[in-house]
């Protein structure tokens, strides 16, 4: 039977996988499902200890991580496509102009 | 291999191969009442009084060519109705359609005529009905022309847009209801009220089972709500560059979407497979009659109604159907509180 | 426990291709994937409620609004100022340094992970019944209940202002 440190295990490479996926692709949408990733494996890790410890407020914590996920990814993909309106490229290195 | 593992196995090739067949009768009924409606005739060559016309239907379109764009995404094309039929035979998979039964004394216990119990069923339904927008979003995306991609966003927001009112039609019946699990759903509607008017939770949520309908027509996208299938008369709709049995696999989701949302709203607000005359092992036929009820319905209104124009459709289901479902399910939790006191 | 290492290998590869796929819809399918795979482990977690809110809302609404995005934008992708043929994956710069990091996370993870004492099996007796999250969530939780009602209020006005076009010209 999985044991609560494999599900940790499971959720910490999910959660470095993620992080990977912000910090090397050069893609806003990517960056945006990387995140997700980031806090599906975080959802992974409250659900394993909530049942670990007998508790259901691991899968309510889980509930309004989810309702924040989606909050989130609704405005970032809002500002997406603003910045995409302006100019034409889903490359974070472009958007350069209020460097100094 | 107990016979009870055989029989459930049976029983899941059973559901399977019925619900194809309920997809055939379904294109030999929707074609011979919209005649009669019409008053024509309908088919009436292929066998004795057209009967067998579906066959027909079946073995043109297996003997179609099947069609790519040769710009389309050739792995997404292909996998599009795939998801859309998937999704639609795996929402019955949890929709009972029977009391338990013991097959006649033939099985040691009795069986549940259901392919899979899960105790939160209703979410289970819900879950896959919100899975089968993708069949039509990618099917709209990888055809890879200006008109599909159209078609199947407008199909796909239309989709989502009545999941809203559909899922509040269902939380307030789960609240009369008091269980997530379908099948305690029915046994809740079992009996009758002064001996004649049976239990249902049509009559504690007429509004409710209205918006279930109405939300239910809008999510399979049929008549009045089938402007993205319509606008293929005029222009393009998502399945335009599909052919043969990839098309057929797009109708027979539909087909099969229409008699899953009729069996949930059996369950849920028609008492299921409770009803008169009959003993509890018979119940299926019953169940069987109402859900035929509701298709006949859902075809009647489909040849009856002018269909809405898209942005009359999605005012009507944000702006009327939602705030009446909100109402009702307040409506329906004070009544809840109320009489449970 | 088979159950477990196939949902975990679903769940691990679909992500590990979801940075890696060029084509930001694959990613977004793939990513589809990887929920389902983890809607299994909450199911084997004893958590069927939570297991179908995750397909509801994240595999059915959050990933819906990815797709359309990337639809609607119809994206060129990832143009840099790089040689395109290169995958990005594989260009200097940020592989390098992003990579390191993000093994470094793993490494650390997983070190601080092994460490302690063997956390043991789960417990007997399922803690979930939608019964009894729901009463947890309207007594207890009831404060970031509603105020979750005014978040998302507020990301649709946001998400309704940032995405309109700037009006009649």
């Amino acid at each position: 039977m999985p044991t609560l440190g494999d599900y940790l295990l499971l959720s910490a490479i999910l959660f470095a996988i993620g992080t990977a996926g912000v910090f090397v692709r050069r893609n806003l949408i990517t960056i945006l499902l990387s995140i997700e990733i980031m806090l599906n494996a975080v959802n992974l890790t409250f659900v394993a200890f909530g049942r670990a410890l007998g508790s259901a407020d691991g899968q309510i914590i889980v509930f309004f991580v989810m309702t924040v996920a989606a909050a989130e990814a609704a405005v970032g993909l809002a500002i997406v496509i603003a910045l995409f309106r302006h100019k034409e490229s889903l490359n974070p290195d472009s958007f350069t102009m209020l460097k100094w | 291999m107990t016979p009870l593992f055989i029989a459930q196995i049976v029983l899941t090739l059973f559901v399977f191969v019925m619900l194809l067949n309920s997809a055939a009768a379904m294109v030999y009924v929707e074609r011979k009442v919209a005649a009669l409606l019409q008053q024509r005739l309908g088919p009436y060559l292929v066998g004795p009084k057209g009967l067998l016309q579906p066959i027909a239907d079946v073995i043109k379109l297996m003997f179609k060519e099947e069609l790519r764009p040769k710009a389309a995404d050739a792995f997404l094309f292909a996998l599009a109705p795939i998801i859309a039929a998937t999704c639609a035979f795996a929402a019955f998979a949890v929709v009972p359609f029977g009391a338990d039964t013991t097959l006649f004394g033939w099985l040691p216990s009795s069986m549940r005529l259901q392919v899979a119990e899960v105790n939160v069923a209703v979410l289970v339904v819900f879950a896959i009905a919100s899975m089968s927008v993708y069949g039509i979003v990618l099917a709209g995306w990888s055809s890879n022309s200006k008109y599909s991609l159209l078609g199947g966003l407008r199909a796909s927001a239309q989709m989502i847009s009545y999941e809203l009112s559909y899922g509040l039609a269902l939380a307030s019946v789960l609240l009369i209801g008091n269980s997530l699990s379908l099948r305690e759903m029915v046994d809740g509607q079992a009996g009758t009220w002064f001996g004649i008017i049976p239990r249902w939770f049509l009559f504690l949520q007429p509004l409710g089972f209205v918006i279930y309908l109405t939300a239910g027509i809008a999510e399979t996208n049929r008549a009045p709500f089938d402007f993205p299938e319509a606008e293929q008369e005029l222009v393009a709709g998502y399945h335009t560059e599909y052919s043969s049995m990839s098309f057929a696999m797009f109708f027979l989701a539909e087909y099969i979407n229409m008699v899953t949302v009729s069996a949930v709203a059996t369950d849920l607000f028609l008492g299921g497979w409770h009803g008169p005359f009959l003993p509890e092992s018979l119940g299926w036929i019953w169940f069987l009659l109402k859900v035929s009820a509701i298709l006949f319905f859902y075809v009647w209104m489909r040849w009856t109604l002018p269909r809405y124009r898209y942005d009359q459709l999605m005012a009507f289901g944000w702006k009327v159907l939602l705030p009446l479902a909100v109402v009702n399910l307040l409506v329906t939790a004070a009544g809840v509180l109320y009489f449970a006191a | 426990m088979t159950l477990f290492y196939l949902f975990a290998a679903v769940a691990v590869l679909a992500s590990l291709l979801v940075i890696g796929q060029r084509n930001p819809i694959y990613s977004v399918l793939l990513l589809i994937a990887s929920f389902g795979a983890l809607s299994g482990l909450y199911v084997l977690l004893d958590a069927p409620f939570v297991a179908v809110i995750q397909i509801v809302v994240y595999a059915g609404a959050i990933m819906v609004l990815f797709l359309f995005v990337v639809m609607l934008l119809n994206a060129p992708q990832e143009d840099t100022e790089y040689d395109e043929r290169v995958h990005p994956l594989l260009r200097p710069g940020p592989m390098r340094f992003g990579a390191a990091l993000a093994i470094g996370l793993l490494v650390e993870l997983v070190w601080a992970l092994t460490r302690g004492t063997d956390t043991g099996g789960f417990p007997d007796g399922s803690v979930s019944s939608v019964a009894a999250i729901g009463q947890s969530l309207f007594t207890d939780y009831a404060f970031p209940f509603e105020v979750t009602s005014i978040l998302i209020l507020v990301a649709m006005v946001g998400a309704v202002v940032l995405a309109r076009r700037e009006g009649p010209r």
